[in-house]
């Protein structure tokens, strides 16, 4: 069963994108964060893309960063966001569960290794901020043995060749850079991204979901008319959770609010 | 594809996000046009001559070595401007920035011998420089902070994570990333993604090429042994490099064993380290299991880093290059040592070398001639090195 194309299927059919929230995992421990992911898969997102904690996280901005460093400082550890996707995944079985993290947590682990762990927590995709398609290849082969689908990135100043390549390589979905830089709201997202998209659609990528900066409905309404498939929210997200980090009810309503919002603005005219 | 090769054996590599690649295609073609524009080589070896005051003297130690079967010369590169080998690449990188039509530089700095090297270049060459320092190095290290703002560069202190230099390496990256259109990121050694270790090392290889000439001149025969300091590993890239193809010419790194080896405070990668990802190469990197990147340490600021150059990676697995290890105490004997009977006072992280070669010296059976690059001055030093040997210190060794 793959459950993007299911979660794809189903969007068209209804005739929506998908809102896709990131949230790091263990953030700011681990009982929490499993009462935040919950939160929002039942207010309604579609999909899940979830960091696991790293100390040196060069693709990120302050917010995202500080995600990290209160996961680590509650030693969250790769195993133990695995038992929590393994728990995750047996309340949730039709979710998409994507995980964004990089290259040195997955080489300490062996690549093998690291992506039969998470095949077995139920994981559907991996996105490693810091393996470009020209390193990519021993990640792909062992992907595509584990049946875990290797996420590529298509950043607004991709060649002619690199996206040829993500056409050629990509399952799941296709993560579309909004605009360069790192991850936080500190700046918007260049939408909409058409001729971009366009030309993903042109050498057959997996369906693109675009991030990097998107924080409000309307970027999200924008970004599908444009013809992304979906829209991925990650530092807006976890703002509210450290906005809350005293008040967990506070926290879980905030997040319900805002998925709800930007789920709302995912449906087509 | 790149040009040339991005790895050295399984080290080194790209591992940076996808949006970064252009930027790195860029600077490996401008690179290699530059190679074979002989305008560009002219500026910049007039630039090492008449700025910079290359060729820099090679000495031969009168008081330092006691075997008579021994004679040790120091590369004094703590002659060149700016008291450091890192004169060199810095130049010949904020020639490249001009050439790709690039009017900003990035940089990081650790203890702020970097800053300082990228802070006069861009001075000269007419470039708009920031520079990324640890919050914790900005108050350690106030008058190199204090001289690359008075030569015109922005210091933006990095509270970020530990406060140090893998920090400013990370939000450099971050700057880049977002500026890379009208920004160099001009990093500081012989690390990082491709072609950085290529660049880093072509720009710092007439160190071994002066070398050659002149203990041929002096000898009129290869060194027995050249021996270096590595933090990141440029100067002792710099160095090796043109023996590399010479068998006889034995390679000596000598890495930071800190506080020891069996202790955490160390930055000795190659000897203790496990092999891994970090700042966009495969290398040999301080991790714990989980692979989180552990702090380094060093008395040398310049040394203290927990990665190391993936050449130097590669020449350790197939064991061209040896790598050894010093403690902080024998490094600061060693400094001491050499102020004391040549009237040099050393950087800290160049008394690494010296240090490791004086063992060397006092073992050695057979004639032998050993050159150490003495890397940097100490100047930069005496503030730390007061603290420790204390205000009352009479000289006494």
């Amino acid at each position: 069963m793959d459950r993007y194309k299911a979660m794809f299927a189903r969007l068209d059919a209804d005739n929506q994108g998908a809102f896709v929230p990131f949230v790091m995992l263990g953030d700011p421990d681990i009982d929490t964060s499993e009462r935040i992911i919950s939160q929002l898969i039942d207010s309604g997102a579609d999909a899940l893309e979830l960091g696991i904690p790293y100390s040196d996280p060069i693709a990120d901005g302050p917010t995202i960063q500080a995600a990290s460093i209160r996961a680590l400082d509650s030693h969250v550890t790769p195993d133990s966001c695995f038992s929590l996707l393994k728990r995750l995944r047996q309340r949730y079985p039709d979710t998409p569960i994507g995980l964004l993290l990089y290259s040195n947590l997955v080489m300490a682990k062996g690549i093998d290794n690291f992506y039969t762990q998470a095949k077995e927590a139920g994981v559907d995709s991996i996105l490693i901020a810091d393996v470009p398609l020209r390193e990519a290849t021993p990640f792909l082969e062992v992907a595509k043995s584990t049946g875990v689908a290797q996420i590529l990135i298509a950043p607004p100043n991709a060649t002619e060749e690199t996206l040829s390549q993500i056409g050629e390589h990509s399952h799941g979905y296709t993560y579309l850079l909004g605009r360069a830089g790192v991850t936080g709201v500190e700046t918007a997202a260049d939408t909409p991204a058409d001729a971009l998209i366009n030309k993903l659609t042109e050498y057959q990528c997996a369906p693109p979901l675009l991030g990097f900066g998107i924080s409000t409905p309307q970027q999200v309404k924008t970004a599908i008319k444009a013809g992304a498939a979906g829209a991925i929210s990650g530092s807006a997200t976890v703002n509210l959770i450290a906005d809350n980090l005293d008040d967990i009810n506070a926290m879980t309503k905030a997040l319900d609010e805002f998925v709800g919002k930007m789920k709302a603005a995912t449906k087509k005219d | 594809m790149n040009q040339l090769d991005s790895k050295f054996g399984d080290f080194g590599g790209m591992y940076v996000p996808e949006l970064l690649i252009p930027a790195l295609d860029q600077l490996e073609k401008a690179f290699l046009d530059a190679k074979d524009d002989p305008a560009f080589q002219e500026e910049f070896t007039s630039l090492l001559k008449d700025y910079a005051g290359r060729p820099t003297a090679m000495t031969l130690t009168r008081n330092l070595v006691s075997n008579p079967k021994v004679k040790l010369y120091l590369k004094r590169e703590d002659l060149l401007h700016g008291g450091a080998h890192k004169t060199n690449q810095v130049l010949g990188q904020a020639l490249l920035t001009k050439r790709m039509g690039k009017t900003e530089v990035i940089a990081e700095t650790g203890a702020g011998q970097h800053g300082t090297a990228t802070a006069l270049a861009c001075a000269l060459l007419g470039l708009k420089a920031r520079i990324y320092m640890g919050a914790k190095d900005v108050e350690r290290q106030a008058p190199n902070v204090f001289r690359m703002r008075l030569m015109g560069a922005e210091v933006i202190p990095v509270h970020a994570g530990s406060g140090t230099l893998k920090d400013a390496v990370n939000e450099a990256l971050r700057d880049w990333s977002a500026n890379y259109e009208k920004a160099h990121y001009l990093l500081g050694t012989a690390a990082g993604p491709h072609p950085f270790p290529h660049i880093v090392r072509e720009f710092h290889r007439m160190i071994g090429e002066e070398t050659r000439a002149q203990i041929v001149e002096k000898e009129g025969r290869l060194p027995d042994a050249v021996v270096a300091c590595v933090g990141g590993g440029s100067n002792a890239i710099g160095m090796f490099a043109d023996f590399i193809d010479e068998p006889s010419v034995k390679l000596v790194g000598v890495e930071p064993a800190g506080k020891g080896l069996h202790t955490k405070e160390h930055g000795a990668t190659i000897c203790t380290g496990t092999k891994g990802i970090l700042h966009g190469a495969y290398t040999y990197i301080m991790q714990d299991k989980q692979g989180q990147i552990e702090e380094s340490y060093s008395v040398s600021a310049g040394l203290d880093y927990p990665a190391v150059g993936p050449q130097h990676a590669y020449l350790a697995d197939i064991g061209r290059a040896e790598y050894v290890s010093v403690t902080d105490e024998e490094a600061l004997n060693a400094f001491q040592l050499l102020a004391r009977k040549e009237g040099i006072i050393p950087a800290l992280e160049s008394s690494h070398a010296l240090a490791h070669a004086l063992n060397m010296a006092d073992t050695a059976e057979d004639d032998t001639i050993i050159v150490v690059n003495l890397s940097g001055r100490g100047d930069k030093d005496l503030g730390h090195v007061i603290k420790i040997l204390g205000e009352d210190f009479n000289g006494s060794l």
